[in-house]
């Protein structure tokens, strides 16, 4: 699992590979985003392009002030406290620190940014949507790697229709 | 005094027993990390609201399915030497004796099971089982995970699983970890192999003790590092059909072959073992330590009769700092230690 090419910053998701006139194979590793801003993906129900750009701005790589002004509302701790002492303060870190602690994370789990296996009762079965989306996205990868791309494609295709759900 | 007297007179299930491979594989742990929803991780809970945690997940342990026996035990409230015989019994971490402020362990009477409150998380549960049963561990451990599920609200996420004060554990919350003895791998110097075999899996490699100690007296302990898009069953999975196996075989292959070539030498670590066991009169838990691993395998390869496993499994237990001092009912010094200690084990080994 790599970093979408492109902007460096979301997950690759998207794994096109095209082989154009001269026969050279070009393999892409895109995020969904700019998967979609390259059009590769045709989005149905998407936000209109204005604000998907304004999005897309918003969503830049934050300065470092900005990462210094990351703060938990709830417990209070900054994420710059977090990387200097260690432990998380609270549950709702996971998300407050998100976009810092994604690739935490990732570089501390070997890649992996997907929770699979056992899930509480609370949480409900039947098992998430996300999880069976990072194991049909693995698969695909895999399709990929060793180019199958009949499988590939029919996988492509269950992504899609189970993320349009 | 506590109620701890009595239990460090017998040695838990996990240490008593005779589980799969047990000439190489002492014990297997499960171990899940998890906390309560609605609450702050320890780092940021003041005082009040350590207990307010605490309260919690007393009541809901106390309400548990399958827990009725439990023994529980305010680890705040004891003394120094009963944390220290609870962490060398392995029901309570170093961390958790040396920790401050409200927190317990709940265990069962075979100190099989046992669930820590406010460790380094909420709850930390985890499974011991002997010799090598991993799938065993695993189910103990998912039906008191679920028994408390019942009871109370895990801190969840869709993406992350099980939240966890410290990435490192996110995810499955799981810490398998299965402690070996590898006195021949030592003997040969090839213990580099089972630091390879473990490393191509991403598992770590410890000391008894766990983190941060060394190797002691050629036992070994490895642990999954990876707790995050991997299911607990695969994470099992890596240590009974890869890893494990691996170490187990050479092992066995280094004890054939010290058998083969060696065997004077293997003969005279041994004997030298038991004889210094069986004579001295001042002994350090490290020399005991080593003695015992040295007489333990003496007793797997078959060149040593006269004494059974279970009093060197015992042995193990009860001549380590703190048990000796329970058995011997008082405070002792590192000198009166030492000496209590050698006549512990000549006792029990000259008796047979």
């Amino acid at each position: 699992m790599g970093l979408c090419e492109r902007c460096k910053k979301a997950q690759a998701t998207f794994h096109i590979t095209k082989i154009d006139s001269s026969n050279e194979k070009l393999e892409r590793h895109l995020c969904e985003r700019c998967s979609i801003e390259e059009g590769h993906v045709q989005t149905h129900k998407g936000p209109p392009l204005p604000e998907l750009l304004v999005e897309h701005l918003i969503g830049m790589k934050p300065s470092a002030q900005a990462i210094a002004n990351l703060v938990c509302p709830e417990c209070e701790l900054s994420y710059v406290e977090f990387r200097n002492q260690g432990p998380l303060g609270c549950p709702n870190d996971y998300d407050a620190f998100e976009s810092e602690l994604a690739s935490l994370v990732e570089r501390a789990q070997d890649g992996a940014t997907q929770h699979i296996g056992k899930t509480p009762r609370s949480f409900g079965q039947p098992r998430p949507k996300e999880q069976d989306l990072q194991s049909l996205r693995r698969e695909l990868s895999d399709a990929i790697a060793a180019e199958d791309y009949e499988r590939a494609a029919k996988l492509r295709d269950q992504i899609h229709k189970l993320e349009s759900e | 005094m506590s109620g701890l007297d009595e239990v460090a007179r017998r040695a838990g299930e996990w240490l008593r027993g005779v589980g799969p491979m047990h000439e190489i594989v002492i014990s297997t742990r499960v171990r899940l990390a998890r906390n309560i929803r609605g609450f702050f991780f320890l780092s940021r809970a003041d005082r009040e609201m350590r207990q307010a945690i605490c309260d919690a997940a007393v009541r809901a342990l106390k309400k548990a399915a399958g827990l009725e026996n439990y023994a529980f035990v305010d680890v705040d409230a004891l003394d120094e030497l009963d944390r220290k015989l609870l962490v060398e019994r392995q029901l309570i971490s170093r961390q958790h004796a040396d920790g401050v402020g409200a927190r317990m362990v709940a265990f069962d009477l075979t100190e099989a099971c046992s669930v820590m409150v406010n460790e380094e998380d909420h709850l930390r549960m985890q499974v011991m089982r002997s010799g090598l049963q991993l799938d065993e561990a695993w189910t103990q451990i998912n039906q008191l995970d679920d028994a408390i599920d019942e009871r109370i609200d895990y801190a969840y996420h869709a993406q992350y699983g099980y939240l966890t004060a410290c990435p490192t554990n996110v995810g499955t919350g799981i810490r398998v970890s299965v402690m070996l003895h590898l006195p021949a791998l030592r003997l040969t110097g090839e213990l580099e192999r089972v630091g390879q075999a473990a490393k191509d899996m991403k598992l770590a490699i410890r000391g008894l003790y766990g983190e941060g100690t060394d190797a002691l007296g050629d036992f070994f302990q490895i642990s999954n590092q990876i707790t995050l898009g991997r299911s607990e069953t695969e994470i099992i999975n890596d240590f009974g059909r890869v890893v494990i196996p691996k170490i187990v075989a050479y092992e066995q292959a280094a004890r054939k072959a010290l058998l083969k070539s060696r065997l004077h030498t293997l003969d005279d670590k041994i004997h030298r073992a038991m004889g210094l066991l069986q004579s001295a009169r001042l002994i350090s838990s490290n020399e005991a330590m080593q003695c015992l691993s040295h007489v333990r395998m003496g007793l797997h390869v078959g060149r040593i009769k006269q004494i059974d496993l279970q009093t060197v499994n015992e042995l193990f237990l009860q001549t380590q700092p703190a048990h000796l001092q329970k058995l011997q009912g008082e405070r002792l010094n590192g000198e009166q230690r030492s000496f209590a200690r050698a006549a512990l084990i000549r006792a029990r080994l000259n008796s047979n």
